[in-house]
Order: C-alpha cells, then structure tokens, then sequence
C-alpha cells in the first residue's frame, strides 16, 4: 500500500465573524495517490475553490481553518512555517486558476513570469530562466515560442494564456497540480485542447492533479475518482466509474439529472432535463442535520 | 514607440490653437481697457482723447478679427507681443519669471512625491493599521486646508518665531528660500498622491494575479516588487502629472503670497491694469506647460503600460 500524496483529513473552514464563526468546511476528508488524478465536483459555492486555497495555504481572512489536518509528503502543511510552506509552494504543489484573463500580470512579459519559478525555487540567473521558459512553452505546445516568449498577456488569446499558466505551473516539476477550474472561462475546443494537454503533461511526469469543476463531462474525460461536494460537505467520493454508473447520493444523483445528453429529446416531456432546486441549503440547518435532506428533483417526487 | 510620442507632440499644436483663440476672444470682450486703467485715478474720468490715441498706439483700433489674425502670424514667429506697460517683449518678461516658477513647482513636486508615494505604499501594505489611519487622517487634512492659510501659518512658525527660514522673496536663487513656498505648494499633491497611492496600491493587491504570485511561492516582498510596483506606477504617474500641470495655476496665489517672483505673479499684476499681451501670453505659456506635461504622461503610460502603445 503506498502512501498518499495528498491525505486531507477532517479539515474544517470556517468564516470569522464578530458574531461567531460561520462553518464553510466541514470535515472534507480524501486523499490523493501519486500520479492520480482526482475530481472535485459540485455546484458554485459548495466549497470546491476554498478546499483548494486551504490546501495551498492561501486563504484570506476572514476565512481560515479551523481543524483538521492537510499532509502532503508526510507533513501537515496547516503546521509548516511560512517560509517552508512559500518554498513548497509553485515547487511541489502548483496551482492553476479559472481565470487566464486576469491570473497573469498585464504588465509584465508571459516569459519573464514563468522565468519567475526558475528564480524562485531553482535559483537560475534571468537570463538561464528565460531559456527554460522558451522549453516551457515549447512543452505546453505554444507556437513560435522564441517569439512568444516575449509577448504580453494581451496579445495572447484565452487559451495560450491558460498554456501560458499551465508552463507556469508545471515549471518545476510539482507533485501535485491543483486545477481551479482550469477550462471553465475558455470555449468548447480549445477547452478540450486543454484538458488533453494537462492530461498528457501529468502523465508523462507522473503529476497527480487535484481537478475542480462543475463541469461532470470534463470530471467524467480526465479524473480516475470524483468527490462530490455539496454545502461545503464531501458527500460522495468513489471511482469515476462507478459513480457514474451508480451514484449513490441523491444529490449526485441531481447533478447527473440535470446534464443533457447528446441524442435525448427534449420536446416529448418524458426526457427532461431536470433541475436542482437554485438556492444552496441554508447552512445554519445544514449544521445540525449535516446530511442533506435531498432537494428538489432528486427525492423523485413529482417536483 | 517614435511614431507614438511623434503623434502625441503634434497633437499639441491644434490644442494650443484653440486655446490661443479663447484667450484672445475673452480677453476682448472682458470690460476695462488698458488705456483706462493707466489714465484713470479713480476720481475722475479719462480724456477721452487720450484714451483713442492710445489704443491706437497699440494697434488697439483695429477690428476684432485682424487682430486676432496678427496675433496669431505673430505667434508663428514666436512672437508673444510687446507689453503695454513696459513695452519689452513678452518672451523677455516671461522668461524672465518662468524659471522661478519652474523652480517652485519642480521642488513642491518632489517634496509631494518623496513623501507623498511611500507614505501611501506603506498605508495599503497595512490597510485599517494606526499608520494607515494616521495617514489618511493627515491627507485629507492637507487637501482640505486652504493653501494661503497653510502659507502664512508656516510663514508665521518658521521665520518670524522659530528664525530658521525667510519669510519672503526669491533670494537669488537660494535653497532657503524656496523651501516654505516649496512645501505649502507641495501639501495638496502630496496629500492626494499618498490616497491615489493607497488606492492603487489596494485595487492590485486584491487582483487575480497577485494571487497567482502568491500561488507560485514568492515571498511578499517580491510580489510587491515583481507585481504591485508597476502596476500601482499608472496611477502614481496620472497623478503626479495631473497635479505637476495644474500647479503653476495654483502657484500665483503662493507666489504672491512668499513675494515669489514667478510668472503666477506676473499673470495677476498684468490682469490687474489689462496688460493684455503680457496676460495672453502667460496663459499661452501656462497652458504650453500643461499640455507638455500631459504628452509626456501620455509617454511615461506607454513605457509602462504595453496594452497602450497598440492602440
């Protein structure tokens, strides 16, 4: 048996407050092996992104976390100094974010801030660094990178720049790549393109990917096993397979009404897409029942 | 890059056209002559007579429109007029004055800036600190205070109580002089570069990017000199430069008031008796003095900023 890379256990997150401390997280345990590739799924605000920024360490007040323990590599990184948790981070756990738009500096050249990881963590000169970061788009298969090097994120379409940040993140080799919804702000093919890409790439270097989306087919193309989160709870986790084959929880079981599938006929009434009820549970009566109660369509009612 | 600031410079011709021709227009219809002030006492009227062969001593008869024509071929030989009063060439009295004011506006701007920038910078790095609030407290103080006020209350402690300074005057040229004009000129740019700072410096550190700087593992002293210093620059330099332009406008009230022999002083004495070509042609120099200040942000921006140069 060997040992996680990532072991997320019973973390808690919670939002400071004057009046108390209102609960984001609650006990979100799972665990990343080498070179796996594992999906975080769920709807907007059931606390993927959070789970991600905890990991890393990146968490702003008011939010912080409150228990639980995130080790990687043996080490409980909610225990590592600063400086120790800086040096790890971009080097052994990256991250890549939603937004290429705006996730790299407008002023600043695509070259000189993926020469930037070499600085940091392998103490290259600028100049050395600025050669690596010619391979390194070379290596997110960028054309022309000699020439791109040098371009600004302006004059790159949404896609380069998301391969511009996936050079970035991969620059120095980490062990595991945490992906915030990395093809959610780029359209169909390209996101594709993508996908494919990252896959590829964390293969051949044995990355393991902490994948977030809302997006079930991207999760369903790329991840070997899917947590489910709702509310800020994990509430399914199982192999990619089987949970599509056979979800469990009446919330999975939601999501999975309400994706359309290519071939189904909308107009004959009998094939509807059905949805989730729109308003995330209210937290304070998720607090004492800590399993939700299914909502809308899922309890098979006639909603 | 040189067909930018090319375009830019020429940009400034058509601008000071236009502005030559508001000058002249207002200044026409403005009431009171030269010829009236010089022979009126007050008590008594003006000789008609003498009034007539004086405005046609100084071409002053002639219609509206060939005046301004003349005016305007005398401006492309450089020619600013000759003043009523002394009857020296424009250019010569506003040379005379532009490099005093100069002076004054340049050390008022680099007292703002020196203390201005890095009081703001270090406010955001600690947003809602006592630093911070004692800052912002402070620069709305300076903005709100009136400058005239501020001049004779520092005229008042550091020359006539405490000795150290003189109170008034250009000294010929000295260090000791400029500096209680320097500093009531500098505290209003001052007080609005260290908010234009904090502000700006606030709006990049919540961008996405200075996340990702965070995400790649740098320490935050990097992500500010890497990422937030550059960035926050643009509003810095909007700034400065907005406030560099407009401050040989604001300078005639300081000037008069430190007996400063610029040309803020010169504009007011020559409205005063309607010295018409020597208050034109300050203007005109005034608003030379902005729109350059404005080409050259315009420039800086693009420097700075790489999306602006495409456009």
């Amino acid at each position: 048996m060997t040992e996680p890379l990532l072991d997320v256990r019973n973390l808690d997150l919670v939002l400071s407050h004057r009046s108390g401390d209102l609960p984001i997280l609650q006990d979100i345990s799972f665990q990343i092996m080498p070179g796996e590739t594992y999906g975080l799924v769920g709807e907007s605000g059931s606390g993927k992104s959070v789970t991600s920024l905890a990991i890393m360490g990146l968490l702003k007040k008011p939010l912080k976390v409150s228990g639980g323990q995130v080790v990687f590599q043996g080490q409980d990184l909610l225990k590592l100094r600063p400086r120790r948790m800086r040096d790890l981070r971009g080097d052994r756990v990256a991250m890549i974010f939603q937004e290429p738009m705006t996730a790299l500096n407008p002023l600043s050249t695509v070259g000189r801030q993926i020469a930037e990881m070499y600085v940091l963590h392998q103490g290259k000169s600028w100049r050395e660094a600025r050669r690596l970061a010619v391979h390194a788009l070379d290596s997110v298969k960028v054309p022309n990178p000699e020439r791109r090097v040098g371009n600004y994120p302006h004059q790159m379409s949404g896609g380069l720049r998301q391969r511009v940040m996936i050079a970035m993140a991969l620059a120095c080799d980490p062990d595991l790549l945490i992906a915030d919804e990395p093809t959610t702000a780029l359209d169909v093919t390209v996101q594709a393109e993508v996908l494919r890409l990252i896959k590829e790439l964390c293969a051949a270097r044995g990355t393991a990917v902490l994948f977030i989306s809302h997006d079930l087919g991207v999760i369903a193309s790329i991840c070997q096993r899917v947590g489910v989160m709702y509310a800020g709870c994990l509430v399914e986790e199982n192999d990619t397979v089987a949970l599509f084959s056979n979800p469990r929880h009446a919330y999975t079981r939601g999501l999975m009404g309400a994706l359309p599938r290519l071939g189904s006929r909308l107009t004959h009434g009998r094939q509807r897409l059905v949805d989730i009820d729109s308003v995330i549970a209210d937290r304070s009566v998720l607090t004492e029942t800590r399993f939700i109660m299914p909502r809308g369509a899922a309890n098979g009612e006639s909603a | 890059m040189l067909q930018f600031t090319i375009r830019r410079i020429l940009q400034v011709i058509p601008t000071l056209l236009v502005v030559a021709l508001l000058i002249f227009v207002i200044f026409s219809v403005v009431p009171g002559s030269f010829a009236a002030s010089l022979f009126s006492d007050g008590r008594t009227t003006a000789n008609p007579e003498m009034i007539a062969q004086l405005n046609r001593e100084l071409g002053l008869d002639l219609p509206l429109p060939q005046r301004f024509l003349n005016y305007v071929m005398d401006l492309a030989h450089l020619d600013l007029g000759t003043s009523f009063r002394t009857r020296q060439p424009v250019l010569q009295l506003i040379n005379d004055r532009m490099w005093a004011s100069l002076q004054l506006a340049v050390a008022a701007m680099v007292f703002a800036v020196v203390i201005g920038v890095p009081l703001g910078f270090i406010a955001a790095m600690r947003p809602g600190s006592i630093l911070d609030s004692v800052t912002m407290i402070g620069a709305v103080s300076g903005l709100s205070m009136p400058q005239f006020w501020l001049g004779l209350l520092l005229m008042y402690v550091f020359a006539l109580q405490l000795g150290w300074l003189p109170s008034f005057g250009y000294g010929n040229g000295s260090l000791r002089n400029l500096i209680l004009p320097a500093i009531t000129l500098g505290v209003t740019p001052l007080a609005l570069l260290a908010r234009t700072t904090r502000a700006g410096v606030l709006d990049v550190m919540n961008a996405d990017f200075i996340r990702t700087a965070h995400a790649k593992g740098m320490s935050e002293s990097k992500v500010v000199r890497w990422h937030v210093a550059r960035n926050a620059l643009v509003l810095v330099v909007t700034t400065v430069g907005l406030q560099f332009g407009s401050m040989i406008g604001q300078a005639v009230v300081i000037e008069k008031l430190f007996a400063w022999p610029g040309i803020g002083s010169l504009l007011v004495d020559s409205v005063a008796i309607r010295d018409i070509p020597v208050v034109q042609g300050t203007i005109l120099v005034i608003v030379l003095w902005f729109l350059l200040i404005n080409t050259a942000v315009d420039l800086i921006y693009a420097a700075i900023d790489p999306r602006i140069k495409q456009r």
